[in-house]
Order: C-alpha cells, then sequence, then structure tokens
C-alpha cells in the first residue's frame, strides 16, 4: 500500500470506530435514562460489531493476502452454516468434501489473479462436475434436489461472496495501483451500513410492507429511506476510497442499496423455506455468518461488475 | 515425552479442527461440565470425534485428568493404535462384556474415579448408526452406584455423526451442537438410574429440530 491510500482507509476505519463508539454510548445512556426496556439484543448486536470491525479492519490492514484469507473463511463458515441447515442425503457426504475444497480454490485464483479460472470456476466446472462425482455414487434419488441446493449455496456463498476479494486483485487501467483494499472497504462498510439504515428508517417510519410473506419486516419507507442514507454517504466515501467519479459514486450506491436489499431477501426466503430463523449462532445479536452476510452475497458481485466494467 | 506430545496434539490438532474446522457450539448449560474429578461425563456416541470436542470443551490443565472409557477389543488390537489410544488420548480401556469368574469389569473405572479422574463414558456401547441414539447399557448404573457422589454430566452430541461417521475417514464440517444437562447421581435402583438418565437424553435431544439426514 502506499501512503496516500492507506491514510484514507485508516481514516475511513477510524470514522467507523466513531460510528460505534456512539452507538454505544447511545445504548448507554438508554440503558440510565429508560432502565425498564430490555437492552440485552442490541447490547449484544453491537458488542459483536466491535469484533467484526476489529477482525476486518486488521486483516485489511494487514494486506492483500490476509485480506483474502479472511474473506475465504468468512465464505467457508457461510457454506456451512447452509449446509448444516439443509436436509442432506447420506450418499452426499463426500461430494459436500469435494464442494468445500472449491473454496480455497476459487480464493486462490483471486490470490493470482487469474480472472478467467475466478469467473468460471464455480458456475461452470464446479457446476458440470459435482453433479457427475454425485452421479458416479450412484444414489438417483433425489439427485436433482440434492445438486441444485449444493450448488446454490456454492454460488452464493463462495462464487458471490468471492468478489469482494476479487476486487483485491483489480489492479489495472485507469486507477491507482492499490485501490482494490479501499474498494473493499467502501463496498462492505457500505452494505452493511445500507443494511442498518433500512432496519432504521423500517422501525421509525415502515407501513407498507415490501414481501409480507418472506421477512414482513421489510418496508416500501425503509428501503426508500435506507437507499436515500446510504446514497448520501456513498458520494463523499468514494473520493477518498475508490477510483469512481461522482456519477458512478451515485450509481454504486443505488447498486448497494438496492443489492443489499435482494440479497436480505433471498437468504430470508430460503431460512423461510427451511422454517429457521438464523442460520447459526457464531455472531451474538445477528445469528450467523450468513444472517451477516446476505445483503454482500448480491451486492458484491454487483458492485465488482460495475467497477471491473467501469474503470479496467 | 507422551505428556508433551499429548498436549502439543490437543493445542496444534485437535483444538483447531474441533473450534475452527468444526466450530463446535455449546447450546446450554455449559456450566455443568465438570471443572475438577472425580465426575463422569455421559455422552451418547456417534463418531470418534466425540471424545475429542468433549476433551476440547473441558479446561486445558484438566486434559491429564481425563480419561475416555474405551472398548479394549477395540483400540488395543493393535499397538500403534494401542500406543496413541493410551498414551495421546489417554483412554482407559475396558472389557466389553462381563464374563463370571473374570475379574470385575468396572475395577478399571472405579479405581480411577477413585483417583480423582474425570471419565467419559458412552452408555450405548459402540457408535453404530450415525445420528441414531440406541439402547444405553446398565454399567453405567452399577458404576453410580458405588459412587452415588460422584456427579454424573450427560452430554448429548449432535452431528458429530454427519461430520466422520463410523468407517469413514475423511471430515467434512458441518455444524455440531452441544446440549449439557444437570448433573445425575447414582441410585440404589439400577433402573431407576437408567429411567432418568434416559429420559435426560430424551429432553435434552429434543431442544432443537434438525435437518433430515438419510
Amino acid at each position: 500500500m502506499t501512503a496516500g491510500l492507506s491514510g484514507n482507509l485508516v481514516a475511513v476505519l477510524l470514522g467507523i470506530v466513531t460510528l460505534l463508539t456512539v452507538a454505544s454510548l447511545v445504548i448507554l445512556a438508554l440503558k440510565s435514562r429508560l432502565p425498564g426496556n430490555d437492552y440485552s439484543e442490541l447490547v449484544l448486536r453491537i458488542r459483536t460489531w466491535w469484533a467484526i470491525v476489529a477482525i476486518f479492519a486488521f486483516a485489511i490492514l494487514m494486506g492483500r493476502i490476509a485480506a483474502i484469507i479472511l474473506l475465504a473463511f468468512v465464505s467457508f463458515l457461510a457454506f456451512k452454516e447452509y449446509i448444516s441447515m439443509l436436509p442432506i442425503r447420506r450418499s452426499d457426504r463426500q461430494v459436500v468434501f469435494w464442494a468445500y475444497l472449491s473454496i480455497p480454490l476459487q480464493y486462490y485464483w483471486i490470490c493470482k489473479g487469474w480472472y478467467w479460472l475466478f469467473i468460471v470456476f464455480i458456475p461452470v466446472l464446479v457446476f458440470l462436475l459435482l453433479p457427475f462425482c454425485m452421479a458416479v455414487i450412484g444414489e438417483t434419488k433425489g439427485y436433482l434436489h440434492a445438486t441444485g441446493t449444493l450448488h446454490w449455496g456454492l454460488m452464493i456463498t463462495v462464487f458471490a461472496l468471492s468478489h469482494a476479494a476479487c476486487l483485491l486483485a483489480l489492479q489495472t487501467g485507469t486507477s491507482r495501483p492499490d485501490s482494490g483494499e479501499g474498494m473493499l472497504l467502501y463496498l462492505v462498510f457500505l452494505t452493511q451500513f445500507n443494511d442498518i439504515s433500512q432496519y432504521f428508517w423500517g422501525k421509525l417510519l415502515g407501513r407498507h410492507k415490501v414481501t409480507p410473506l418472506v421477512s414482513p419486516n421489510k418496508t416500501y419507507e425503509g428501503l426508500l429511506g435506507g437507499v436515500i442514507t446510504t446514497l448520501l454517504l456513498a458520494f463523499p466515501l468514494a473520493q477518498v476510497l475508490t477510483p469512481l467519479t461522482p456519477i458512478e459514486a451515485v450509481i454504486a450506491g443505488l447498486i448497494i442499496g438496492i443489492g443489499g436489499f435482494i440479497g436480505d431477501i433471498n437468504i430470508s426466503a430460503i431460512k423461510r423455506d427451511l422454517g429457521i430463523r438464523e442460520s447459526g449462532r457464531l455472531l451474538p445479536g445477528h445469528g450467523g455468518v450468513l444472517d451477516r452476510v446476505d445483503s454482500l452475497t448480491c451486492t458484491a458481485p454487483l458492485f465488482f461488475h460495475f467497477v471491473h466494467y467501469t474503470h479496467y | 515425552m507422551c505428556q508433551i506430545l499429548r498436549w502439543l496434539f490437543f493445542a496444534l490438532v485437535v483444538q483447531p479442527l474441533v473450534l475452527v474446522a468444526i466450530g463446535v457450539n455449546v447450546v446450554c448449560n455449559r456450566k455443568y461440565l465438570p471443572r475438577r474429578g472425580p465426575a463422569i461425563i455421559v455422552a451418547n456416541h456417534n463418531s470418534h470425534l466425540d471424545t475429542l470436542v468433549i476433551m476440547t470443551l473441558l479446561p486445558m490443565q484438566m486434559l491429564t485428568r481425563i480419561q475416555p472409557v474405551a472398548a479394549e477389543d477395540y483400540f488395543l488390537k493393535n499397538r500403534i493404535l494401542a500406543w496413541f489410544a493410551v498414551n495421546i488420548i489417554g483412554i482407559l480401556p475396558i472389557v466389553r462384556k462381563f464374563v463370571p469368574g473374570k475379574p470385575d469389569p468396572l475395577m478399571p473405572a472405579c479405581k480411577a474415579l477413585t483417583g480423582g479422574r474425570v471419565l467419559i463414558i458412552y452408555p450405548e456401547g459402540s457408535r453404530g448408526e450415525p445420528e441414531h441414539m440406541t439402547h444405553f447399557k446398565k454399567g453405567i448404573a452399577h458404576l453410580a452406584r458405588r459412587y452415588p457422589q460422584v456427579p454424573m454430566v450427560p452430554v448429548f452430541l449432535h452431528g458429530l455423526g454427519r461430520i466422520l461417521p463410523r468407517g469413514k475417514y475423511l471430515p467434512v464440517p458441518f455444524f455440531c451442537d452441544v446440549f449439557v444437562g444437570k448433573p445425575l447421581y447414582g441410585e440404589k435402583n439400577i433402573d431407576v438410574f437408567m429411567w432418568k438418565l434416559k429420559s435426560s437424553f430424551e429432553t435434552l435431544s429434543h431442544q432443537q429440530q434438525f435437518p433430515a439426514w438419510d
């Protein structure tokens, strides 16, 4: 990293720490002013945010490889949660192992900067070979269901999420040679910020439900308020973290605002289908890793391809 | 020498495997896990990993005091496995069948409890079909009757039969949930104790809905 960008990175990270500090103080104030309410969920959630921010900041400041390894680990945890909530046939155990192996490989292509392999590996090679492995094992009952659910999980938790890491491998073209870290921080921070602001606006003004059957807490008011707030932040942040022009920053903000909503709804629909509320318990107050990165599964590929198309 | 190897094996292999790759999740009542011996941990048995998971949940400084009770006919059948099982895992080998005229099969367990050890006992007697609990054998009740003051902590493990079932050599990561129950104590009446133990496992295993595995 060169001095300029790493300075901006640190400044934005400090900004995030400030936001969290303010949130922690607000909760402390609420606790002393209105002691009647139960804040335990909120307290847990903020505490987990502190841990997430600490780990993410550490990895991003340690450099490209550390950040890629962290994201690979996030993919691993998300895939494990996904595969653990599904009903699985006994005969597919071996194939699930091969599916796991695609995680280090996918992130290895990113480390190496092999864009072509990165983009075809899971959607083409794994898509064709894993069902073949299943067929060779020979259990045909439930075959389509098993291949379908397995590949859907790989696409969401590995392929889609790995686009966030692939931002680190973009280093040609018009931008500065080290803009990857900045764009990763931009994407992840805005996606999570968008989640929170949609939740916040929904709580504050929410009336009209978007998907009453899948996720009854999602309202048009929350969506709109969230997207606008995200846009307001996307614009100035793009100046310090990314090579995006002002107009592109607005489009990126829209992509993250709306994409986050789509990713969230997709994962909610799966949990609804399987009849579970949270994908795991690893992140107290949030649920599982998949619950936390649900929006990122949609914003990461959309944002990546937008940046890739406009700047590289 | 073996102590160092044992410690290294748990710190470098078992703990990363159990805590990171598998990511064991203790759902409830971690506080009931024993912190000192003598104590008995009773668990359902699906996988060789069961022992490693239970041993990881106890503090590392207790390592030398934990002894999983294991079948002599299986673990001592060849020299390499026997060395590993006895010196690295620290098993307490026992004879599975009671033969009249031969020494009491519970004797080694009694000695260990008197010496303040923490025993891990699988009353199913075998790993069996993955993720299916089978009939509990009564040896545990006899042991509990002899030591009525020793706490017996029921631990229900779910998921390890998917991760590493019997007959497979490659672990595949899935969720593993651990449910700890209230400690039980030995009773005069063997059947009453067995009924209590069984209903404790019933309750623990019904705390959560698990996805199908067949």
